[in-house]
């Protein structure tokens, strides 16, 4: 097991950095963990990872890519729900990446 | 390029006796990612997977029923479920999660997922799949 620090606080991971309890989360882990893949969250990365949240409370699993893609165009709009802008925010693979910034586990089906 | 196939997922047992409801839709989540056609059946104690109102809290397990509503965004739209198996254990669709996807070429339109059908029916959907994997 492995851990991250934010604000003084310790946050248990796994080996490749997604939190091992998703209630554990908050907003400081949140940009820490952005800060070591040296991302600076803005507004519209907020967004993504507000969304995640969202989708997991109520589904209880993280969406694929695609799923995500669409269902950012229908809740942010079209210029929003596409590759290019979710890759611009999110470099390492907008499933991949946001999801760990939200605390949630890897997306099923990803490797 | 490999042509689209056919796979149906049939889903035979109790949601939480086992680890086959999970599994299922897991592989399920997974394979819907490859654009094939997918299809799920829901038969004998494998209806239960759909009903409304599961709570795990007594026996320490993660309930995953709200995972199926999440079918629809991932395209998969065609769930069909045995009537006689429902009858058999004297549930109706009603005790069923009402599965809708939204069609997009109808302005997020929102559908039925879930088609009733009765046995011989759901075989003649059987014997026009590609591919079964059963759970």
């Amino acid at each position: 097991m492995s851990s991250i620090e934010a604000n003084g606080k310790t946050y248990e991971t796994d080996e490749e950095g997604y939190l091992a309890d998703l209630n554990t989360w908050d907003k400081d882990v949140a940009a820490v963990m952005a800060k070591i893949d040296d991302c600076d969250l803005t507004e519209n990365h907020w967004e993504v990872i507000n969304f995640l949240r969202e989708y997991y409370e109520e589904y209880q699993i993280a969406p694929a890519v695609r799923v995500l893609t669409k269902a950012i165009g229908k809740k942010l709009g079209k210029d929003k729900g596409n590759s290019k802008y979710l890759y611009e925010l999110f470099p390492y693979g907008p499933a991949k990446q946001a999801c760990k910034y939200a605390g949630l586990p890897k997306p099923t089906g990803c490797v | 390029m490999s042509k689209t196939k056919k796979m149906m997922y049939i889903n035979r047992k109790a949601p939480y006796g086992t680890i086959y409801a999970w599994e299922s839709l897991e592989v399920v989540l997974i394979g819907a990612a490859f654009e094939q056609d997918v299809s799920l059946a829901f038969m004998d104690d494998g209806v239960y997977q759909l009903t409304k109102g599961q709570d795990t809290s007594g026996i320490g397990m993660k309930n995953f029923s709200p995972t199926y509503a999440a079918l629809g965004d991932f395209e998969v739209n065609k769930i069909y479920v045995d009537k006689e198996s429902l009858e058999e254990r004297g549930l109706t669709l009603d005790d069923l999660q009402h599965l809708v996807w939204e069609d997009e070429d109808e302005d997020w339109a929102e559908k039925d997922s879930i088609h009733l059908v009765s046995r011989a029916e759901l075989s003649d959907v059987l014997a026009d799949q590609d591919v079964l994997f059963n759970f």
